[in-house]
């Protein structure tokens, strides 16, 4: 093995690999929802639409495309696998009592747990939309680009869906209000000077973003 | 008894003791009843106490590790009420008294539960794989020769105080025990920072964390989630900042060290 795969088979390289992958993810999250708010454009989807179509041709996009699937995929395998690993540390026999919930917090030590309801939800998320608008003909609006707005409006109409979605949320709020200052600590990131900015920055990304996206299906199971 | 609070009353106990013959026998939860345990007694008299009682009733007495009851060595390690050392912050299960229960109470004695530390019998667990790591590279290599001169590297005082502050781990494993991974990353970083901090430590600082860490891996202990439990339990009050170092002192040798193995 060389010195790199030695590196990023360590616990402590694993490690990094979540933390990279995982703020790689958060800039993705980013980007996701400033261009999902033209949902809420009251123009019926116009604008909406040309960025949908933007998105799913530019070569840029395409390519970056890419690149994050890989994030995804190393960021779920590597934590699937992580968490295997360490439920396996600690051995077959636990403690007969135990109060771990007296020196940690729930939601930190549920990071596989609530990534696999976020897993869950990514799956029926990408199957209601971008196999849709990649893999079948989907209707043109009057600009002649795909109407993937008339698909948020159907999916959203469906109220199995508006719940999924807002658990999946809720498990994607939980999931980085630990995981993204747990990322930089990871990182060796840490000064007193700048982990309570860190730890503040990161509840309120993790509640601005969550609430933002869980916005969406909300609103349009009630006012479309 | 010199010293002792005249209103403090004795005490009866429930004990549910991990009792365990050996390393490959099948343990298990047992009950004892401990009665008068003086309030100022501290956790280990209590448990000599109960072994007494056993040995008198011509039974095998609970083994559990124990060696300087001060609270320095770290051998005392056992897990109380599903907590490490017990409920009370920043103390050894030595440490901890009698007077922080109450009459009548129920207290769950079990051993500490990782993978690298296999029970040897009943509360006692092998905690050699630390030994293994710090052999690995925990320690600094000075010429042999006359007694080097005090001072003769000169250390600010910030500096010593931040090394010693990681320096006063007592490897006792009550990090490993609290988490939920098992993992051993908070002693460790202790030991990786106090010697990356120091001038002495500076010669071996690539190699150190490097071969520290693969012996860490080989033991089987899990990864880090930094869900903090370590740190809350750590009897002496290792932070967390010294996991952040481990990992950039990790990064840095893996990125910078000539060891291409």
């Amino acid at each position: 093995m060389s010195w790199i795969t030695k590196t990023f088979s360590s616990s402590i390289g694993r490690k990094i690999i979540m933390a990279v992958t995982g703020l790689f993810l958060c800039s993705f999250l980013v980007v996701h929802l400033v261009g999902n708010l033209q949902l809420f454009k009251a123009d019926n989807g116009v604008a909406f639409n040309a960025y949908s179509e933007f998105m799913g041709h530019n070569p840029l996009i395409r390519t970056l495309e890419i690149v994050l699937v890989l994030g995804f995929g190393f960021h779920i395998y590597e934590g699937l696998a992580l968490a295997a690993k360490n439920r396996a540390a600690r051995g077959n026999q636990g403690y007969v009592v135990d109060h771990i919930e007296q020196n940690s917090s729930w939601h930190s030590r549920s990071m596989a747990l609530l990534g696999s309801i976020v897993l869950f939800f990514l799956i029926v998320h990408l199957y209601n939309f971008f196999g849709s608008l990649r893999f079948t003909d989907v209707p043109r609006d009057a600009n002649g680009n795909e109407d993937a707005y008339a698909l948020v409006l159907a999916a959203f109409k469906n109220p199995f869906y508006v719940v999924l979605y807002v658990i999946g949320q809720v498990a994607l709020l939980y999931h980085l209000l630990h995981g993204f200052s747990s990322a930089f600590q990871t990182l060796g990131l840490t000064h007193r000077k700048y982990t309570p900015a860190i730890k503040f920055i990161g509840y309120g990304f993790s509640i601005i973003v969550c609430a933002a996206f869980a916005a969406m299906p909300i609103y349009f199971f009630f006012f479309k | 008894m010199a010293g002792s609070n005249p209103n403090a009353k004795p005490m009866n106990l429930t004990l549910k003791v991990w009792r365990q013959k050996n390393r490959n026998a099948q343990g298990s939860i047992v009950d004892y009843q401990v009665k008068d345990i003086s309030p100022d007694m501290s956790f280990l008299e209590m448990l000599d106490v109960l072994n007494e009682d056993l040995l008198r009733q011509g039974e095998e007495p609970v083994a559990f590790d124990h060696d300087c009851r001060e609270g320095i060595c770290g051998s005392c390690n056992l897990f109380i009420n599903g907590r490490a050392h017990g409920p009370e912050p920043g103390t050894t299960t030595c440490q901890l008294h009698m007077r922080k229960f109450n009459d009548g109470d129920t207290i769950t004695i079990e051993p500490w539960r990782a993978n690298a530390f296999p029970v040897n019998k009943d509360l006692s667990v092998d905690r050699s794989a630390f030994d293994r790591i710090i052999q690995a590279g925990g320690y600094i290599s000075v010429n042999t020769g006359g007694t080097p001169d005090a001072n003769e590297i000169p250390i600010p005082k910030e500096i010593a105080d931040r090394a010693f502050e990681a320096a006063t781990c007592i490897a006792c494993g009550a990090c490993v025990a609290s988490c939920k991974n098992a993992s051993a990353m908070l002693f460790v970083s202790a030991k990786v920072s106090q010697l990356a901090l120091l001038p002495q430590g500076h010669v071996e600082r690539k190699s150190r964390v490097e071969n520290m860490v693969a012996q860490m891996d080989k033991e089987g202990f899990g990864a880090c989630t930094n869900i903090g439990s370590c740190a809350a339990e750590c009897p002496v009050g290792i932070s967390l900042e010294n996991i952040a170092i481990l990992n950039r002192e990790f990064l840095a040798a893996k990125a910078t060290s000539n060891n291409l193995a």
